[in-house]
């Protein structure tokens, strides 16, 4: 069945969409090492996504077929870079749930520490004290301090 | 004119150094800049009287239509004056506020400098964009001489109450200017005054916006609160910012744009409500002070409610009565203030209950004092008298304002008398104040400020002159300044709100609790800290709602948006492909069912290698597809990725538990897996209508002869990746250089560079440099974990395999390899030759350090772009060098392979970083962990001796 040059064909496409579900479901859990997993699945099928934007056919080397029966290049290209960035990011993420194993004892992500204490002090509808700025000393608030850079008279050099 | 704003500038930035030689006498030095813009304003009298303007232009963000368009009229050059006179007063007057060692000294008086030359750009500024950025300027710089004694939380607060306020309304003000320029198509204010205005509403929205900037700044109701608030600013700064020159900016805005908006809709309404009923506030609370910075402060605030009063009405006479008001108020109000501080420098205290007998004990500071409060009383001949007279005068056609000018004038009446008498009046059973003497320095200031006001009053009629161009472009004008105008109503009011103003202060006794009583209902600070309060909860509550912390629950929703939004788009709009093929080779449906198999597992596979290994497959499936695509480049590079990405999998997952730790969000299994399969179906659709949406010829089609042309190669995607579309390959090297940088510092504690790994040493056995150790792996490898078979055919393999990597890179250009495929090539022979020989083998096959590989790469990719610029092409473009060896023959070599090589270097520097990171480096915290007592802190082998 050689007749699909024009449109899209549907056997990438269902690759596309089952590698993007596995992907998001491993991505949308809490082990770094599934979540790395779900972000190499899901790469996967990005990359196909890509590919699919230049139409299939010979390999894009001068001279081996002619130039319109030729696969594009372009989203080639950009496909390989797609590749080797996600490889890169992989080592990155691998040493991160080593780090995070290393350092915890799992690979879990666990809800940021800082965002509870917000959720909690809203909850109670409370504020951290200097958030609010101070009177002056006398409570009066159309009163302000003396201020500081003030020298006592004697050690006046002028005289 | 700019000339003046670059001196400030220099001043400002060489301020710090000049206080560290100097020490506060540095402050002499520095009021040079604005004693400049004094004397260069004094010196442009002649041409700005005859109504003329001093123009300058430079171009600047030409893209904005902003220039630095400077231009001086009457209204300017008053503020110029007064900017820079008060600014070189003030200035020298500080030199001796200060004691030596002040701490912020120098912080101080660069920020005092630079406010100067800000303010000055205000006032000079004809490009009304100019005018907003010193305008903030200006706010910023107050921000910080208010916040001077950091150390102090009242101090910080006042700093941060003027900023909101003030800038809050910067804001609204900014808007009102764009709706303004965008009308009239430029900022100029010359040029929008003399073109059409918009018309109804939005002239009067871009005027309220407009005026509440003003306002603002100039602490007028409902801003008032800032300004006492900001007295807790060093008293220079006070005189300086808070009387003379920044609050006065709002002021000098209305006055500017009044001659063409005062007759705008909601102007008048504005300016003269929020105006008057600020005099009356003002007032009031003045007299209610017991400190005398405090009591000017509310003096200020009132006196700045009469200014945008008068200033904004719109009238001839009242413009007239305007420009000498403003000069009277610099004149007396920065002498007052100035009189304060030195009261508060030489007693310690500013509290007028504390004070007594200060007037028989400095006379000659009671005298400055007495002379500018009698300015501010309106009491002749000085200048405040006949500003004040003009006032009254100018208002005598309205009753209802002028009733409440003046009651607002004898409050004032009434509050400089509380000032003089609560400052040197003789207290019974208080102890007499000592104030030793006042420094010259200190006293001339204030001395020379009231003393102008004293020449000023009877010199009005000089002055009528020079205002006169001013009060012209209103109309025609009617009124004179001078200090005797004969028996006239104006001068009954006068005399009036003085017999007024003195009466109240007689009452001051039985009036003290009806003052203590009688107060807004709500209080400006409270008020400020109510909105501020509130808002801090908001965005706490906000947070609490939108930041949830759970990593899960962000990217589902990112997960879901990507649903909803173009999922729902393309159920919307059903554009669906008509000629979808089921497969190009009847191959792919198998490949399909591979990846289908493999994926559905691996989500479910409860062993992490388990897991590794399918997704691997759905890795290799990928490659299959991309080989029936036709893209061998891809398949080749997506091969090779997938094993590395095992192989490096494997290195992790020895430390890592065999299996997934129990699923705490079980219950939230099935929601994750509906997410999971919504975004297949709307990737998949998106797909389906990506791929048939195309309507013009792919840019690609012009590729494969570009590529033979101008790259001089037949692998169309390589020279792509190196040529064509370099630019990406080299932002791709970078991120793979940060990513190699980013897994050693994760893994590392310490740095990576230092000496290669070496076998230790065993003690008391010599080594034998004469003969070289073969296999390595017998140091660090269990015996049971050695494959002797493997180490051997590895060491046998290594050197072709690493070969075989140089012939892809030199290959690629025109087959199917390259930089890419090759670098992953050799990086697998240096992974497999670590895991056959442990670290020491590594460090054989590889004896440089993976930082200097990395860095090598990026070098030779940068390298050869940049040559190709030397050379007189554009970065990284290709040039063809054809060569003739002997033996070999003709051959061409293209410069882009200099490129290849680079991406080459980074793919291998990456591999060795991440092999050194989660290879050797884990090996050792695996032996740490090991070793009793060695706990998980790792000495570098290395540095063993």
């Amino acid at each position: 069945m050689r007749d699909g040059a024009t449109g899209p064909t549907l056997t990438v496409v269902l690759a596309i969409g089952i590698l993007v579900a596995c992907g998001v479901t491993l991505l949308l859990e809490r082990s770094l090492t599934r979540i790395l997993l779900g972000v190499i699945m899901l790469g996967n099928g990005v990359n196909l996504l890509i590919l699919l934007s230049g139409r299939p056919g010979a390999p894009p080397v001068v001279g081996t077929a002619p130039t319109d029966a030729m696969s594009g290049a372009l989203a080639q290209a950009l496909v390989l870079t797609a590749i080797v960035i996600t490889f890169g990011l992989t080592a990155f993420l691998l040493a991160v749930s080593y780090r995070s194993w290393y350092l915890t004892g799992d690979d879990e992500v666990p809800d940021d520490l800082e965002d509870r204490q917000v959720r909690r002090r809203a909850e109670r509808d409370e504020l951290v004290p200097a958030d609010l700025g101070g009177e002056g000393p006398d409570g009066d608030p159309e009163q302000v301090d003396p201020e500081p850079p003030r020298r006592p008279p004697e050690q006046d050099g002028d005289r | 004119m700019l000339v003046l704003l670059i001196l400030h500038l220099l001043a400002a930035l060489v301020a710090p150094l000049l206080v560290r030689w100097w020490g506060p006498r540095a402050c002499y030095a520095l009021a040079l800049a604005p004693a400049a813009a004094f004397g260069w304003a004094l010196a442009r009298t002649p041409a700005v009287r005859d109504g003329g303007a001093v123009v300058e232009t430079y171009p600047w963000v030409g893209q904005l239509g902003m220039a630095l368009a400077l231009r001086l009229t009457t209204l300017s050059w008053l503020m110029t004056l007064l900017v820079g006179g008060v600014g070189a007063l003030v200035l020298v007057y500080s030199a001796r506020y200060f004691g030596p060692g002040s701490l912020g000294l120098a912080r101080f008086a660069a920020v005092l400098v630079a406010f100067a030359g800000a303010m000055l750009g205000l006032v000079l500024a004809d490009d009304l964009l100019l005018l907003y950025v010193c305008w903030e300027l200006t706010t910023i710089f107050s921000y910080l001489l208010i916040g001077h004694s950091t150390e102090r939380r009242s101090s910080r607060w006042a700093a941060a109450q003027a900023l909101t306020v003030t800038t809050l309304g910067g804001l609204a003000m900014l808007v009102g200017f764009v709706m303004l320029g965008e009308h009239a198509g430029s900022y100029r204010w010359s040029v929008i005054a003399a073109g059409p205005l918009p018309d109804g509403a939005y002239l009067g929205t871009a005027v309220v916006l407009i005026l509440v900037g003003a306002l603002a700044k100039s602490a007028v109701l409902p801003f008032n609160t800032w300004l006492p608030v900001a007295m807790a600013a060093p008293t220079p700064v006070s005189a300086y910012l808070h009387a003379a020159a920044m609050v006065k900016a709002g002021v000098y805005l209305v006055g500017l744009l009044a001659p063409v908006l005062a007759a705008v809709g909601p102007w008048r309404p504005v300016v003269l409500v929020a105006g008057l009923a600020t005099l009356l506030v003002g007032g009031w609370a003045a007299l209610r002070q017991t400190d005398l910075k405090l009591l000017l402060a509310y003096g200020t605030v009132s006196q700045l409610g009469l200014l945008m009063a008068v200033t904004g009405v719109g009238t001839p006479d009242a413009a007239l009565a305007a420009a000498a008001m403003l000069l009277a108020h610099a004149l007396f109000k920065a002498a007052l203030f100035l009189v304060v501080g030195i009261i508060d420098h030489r007693t310690g205290t500013r509290d007028l209950t504390e004070l007594s007998g200060l007037g028989r004990a400095a006379p000659l500071l009671a005298t400055v004092a007495v002379l500018a409060a009698a300015s501010m009383a309106g009491l002749p001949p000085l200048v405040g008298f006949v500003a004040k007279e003009a006032v009254l005068a100018a208002f005598t056609d309205r009753p209802l304002a002028l009733a409440v000018l003046v009651a607002g004038t004898a409050l004032t009446v009434a509050y400089s008398a509380r000032f003089v008498w609560g400052a040197f009046a003789t207290r019974p059973g208080v102890p007499t104040t000592d104030v030793g003497r006042v420094a010259l320095p200190m006293l001339a200031p204030p001395a020379l400020l009231a003393a102008a006001g004293l020449v000023a009053g009877p010199a009005a009629s000089g002055l009528d002159g020079l205002f006169h161009p001013y009060a012209e472009l209103f109309g025609g004008v009617g009124a004179h300044l001078a200090l005797w105008h004969g028996l006239t109503p104006a001068l009954g009011y006068s005399a009036l709100a003085v017999a007024g103003g003195a009466l109240l202060f007689a009452l001051r006794g039985p009036l003290a609790p009806v003052l203590a009583r009688v107060r807004a209902p709500v209080n400006g600070n409270q008020g400020y800290e109510w909105v501020i309060g509130h808002f801090d909860r908001l965005a706490a509550d906000v947070t609490a709602v939108t930041q949830r912390g759970s990593l899960p629950q962000y990217l589902g929703v990112i997960l879901l948006a990507l649903v909803a939004v173009p999922g729902g788009a393309m159920l919307l709009a059903r554009p669906w492909a008509t000629d979808v093929a089921l497969w190009y080779t009847p191959l792919q449906p198998v490949v399909l069912l591979v990846i289908t198999v493999a994926a559905v597992l691996a989500v479910n596979a409860r062993r992490r290698l388990t897991a590794m290994l399918l997704v691997g497959t759905t890795g290799y499936g990928t490659a299959m597809l991309f080989v029936l695509y036709g893209a061998p480049d891809l398949a080749l590079t997506q091969f090779l990725v997938e094993t590395a990405t095992i192989a490096i999998f494997v290195l992790v997952l020895r430390r890592l538990p065999d299996r997934f730790s129990a699923r705490p969000l079980r219950r939230s299994r099935w929601a994750r897996r509906a997410i999971g399969v919504a975004a297949g179906v709307v990737t998949a659709g998106l797909a389906l209508v990506a791929a048939d949406a195309r309507r013009a010829p792919p840019i690609s089609d012009a590729f494969p002869e570009l590529a033979v042309t101008e790259g001089y190669g037949r692998n169309v995607v390589n020279v792509t990746l190196v040529d064509i579309r370099a630019w990406d390959t080299m932002g791709e090297l970078s991120v793979l250089v940060v990513a190699a940088t980013g897994v050693a510092s994760l893994i590392f504690e310490r740095s990576r560079t230092g000496p290669r790994p070496r076998r230790p040493e065993p003690a008391g056995q010599p080594t034998r440099p004469d003969r070289p150790v073969w296999l390595r792996g017998g140091a660090s490898l269990q015996e049971r974990r050695r494959s002797l078979v493997l180490e051997v055919i590895t060491r046998l393999l290594f050197h072709t395999v690493v070969l075989f990597s140089l012939f892809l890179l030199f290959s690629g250009h025109n087959a199917p390899g390259g930089g890419f495929s090759g670098g992953l090539v050799a990086s697998l022979a240096l992974v497999v030759r670590y895991l056959a020989g442990g670290r020491y083998e590594l460090a054989e096959a590889a004896p440089v350090s993976a930082g200097t590989v990395l860095g090598a790469g990026l070098a030779v990719s940068v390298g050869s772009g940049v040559i190709a610029l030397a050379a007189g092409g554009s970065v990284l473009q290709s040039a063809k060098i054809d060569l003739a060896l002997p033996l070999i023959g003709e051959f061409y070599l293209v410069t882009s392979l200099f490129f290849d090589i680079g991406v080459y270097l980074v793919v291998v520097g990456l591999m060795l970083d991440i092999l050194r990171s989660l290879g050797t480096q884990v090996d050792r915290h695996i032996e740490a962990a090991g070793r009793p007592g060695g706990g998980l802190a790792v000495d570098h082998e290395g540095e063993r001796r």
